[in-house]
């Protein structure tokens, strides 16, 4: 279970790795859609509880179609809209990284930075799961 | 399972609808959407196939006040009742916190409720859980059709054939009227609900 300190940790490597470098919303969920945290710039105000339910349902249905053409998953999605653009990575087995970014953002930098924050949210994620 | 936020002072909990296609598990969630608007703040997520039948599921958040000092956020979920589905229902029944199982009162969907119903102990028992241990509630959909005088199994029929080893809280209704909707959406919020509360310390 999460407690204030695990927490305020992840929401830390949000800020830091997402928020400073300019995107507008990030969404850490689990995979049956909880939020764990979630930080925005304040402008986009988007339904978060739908698109955690959305987002969690929608991985599951891409690492079914992995396992039907023999990949273990797809550990990343990325969809590219006109003004907005979507990033999802999996984290460890449970959880799911969303991201929403809008042009100015580039996708190869992101990408780095989403492999350093899984790494640091792995430091917090891992001892809660052998206390499980 | 249900996420607690003891940052945010929010629990999150999920609810699934479950039951063979055609049953009424969509019509439950628009009824309740419709209902309770006041309290819903977003739309509710569907999503369909071109002949209206649910393809994926449908999805409807809304907080149903404070328990101990903590925001209870109700997410409804509905699983496609069609057999060929499966893989969405699995995928739709993971972190799964409450179950209501919608029935259908209809003579011919006998045989439909129960492999149903057999569906979701399967189903469960991908994720380690038990069917006898999860807060259930039936419910008897189609019982206006009676007035049409369609055909509709007994109430004790379905008891017999649902209800008879589970012995869970069961409710005779129209999704589509609205009857005992609320009351089987109250009912399983609230064994949900009680079962979260010891983790609410």
């Amino acid at each position: 279970m999460f407690g204030q300190k695990e927490l305020d940790g992840i929401e830390e490597i949000l800020q830091k790795d997402f928020m400073d470098l300019g995107v507008h919303s990030v969404v850490f969920i689990d995979m049956a859609g909880n939020i764990i945290a979630n930080l925005d710039n304040g402008v986009m105000g988007h339904d978060i509880y739908s698109l955690a339910a959305l987002a969690a349902g929608n991985f599951g249905a891409v690492s079914s179609m992995a396992k039907i053409i023999g990949e273990d998953e797809f550990s990343l999605l990325f969809h590219k809209g006109e003004k907005e653009n979507m990033h999802f990575s999996k984290v460890m087995t449970d959880f799911l990284l969303v991201i929403i970014f809008g042009n100015e953002v580039s996708l190869g930098f992101l990408r780095l930075k989403v492999a350093e924050a899984i790494e640091k949210l792995k430091l917090i994620l891992e001892p809660l799961q052998v206390l499980d | 399972m249900a996420f607690i936020n003891p940052k945010t002072k929010e629990v999150q909990t999920k609810i699934v609808y479950y039951g063979p296609g055609r049953g009424g598990k969509t019509t439950n969630l628009e009824y309740i959407y419709k209902k309770f608007n006041q309290r819903i703040k977003t739309d509710m997520v569907v999503i369909k196939t071109h002949g209206d039948r649910t393809l994926f599921f449908d999805f409807l958040p809304f907080d149903i006040g404070k328990i101990k000092g903590y925001d209870i956020k109700i997410q409804l979920y509905t699983v496609p009742g069609q057999v060929k589905y499966d893989a969405t229902r699995k995928l739709v029944l993971r972190g799964v916190d409450g179950i209501v199982f919608v029935a259908d009162s209809l003579v011919v969907r006998r045989e439909k409720n129960i492999l149903s119903l057999k569906n979701l102990r399967d189903n469960l028992s991908l994720y380690k859980k038990n069917i006898s241990d999860m807060p259930l509630v039936l419910q008897y959909n189609k019982r206006d059709l009676a007035e049409q005088g369609i055909p509709l199994l007994p109430l004790q029929t379905l008891e017999q054939d649902l209800n008879s080893q589970l012995k869970v809280p069961s409710f005779e209704a129209s999704a589509l009227s609205g009857t005992n909707v609320a009351q089987t959406m109250k009912k399983i919020v609230l064994m949900t609900v009680a079962s979260l509360q010891k983790q609410l310390i």
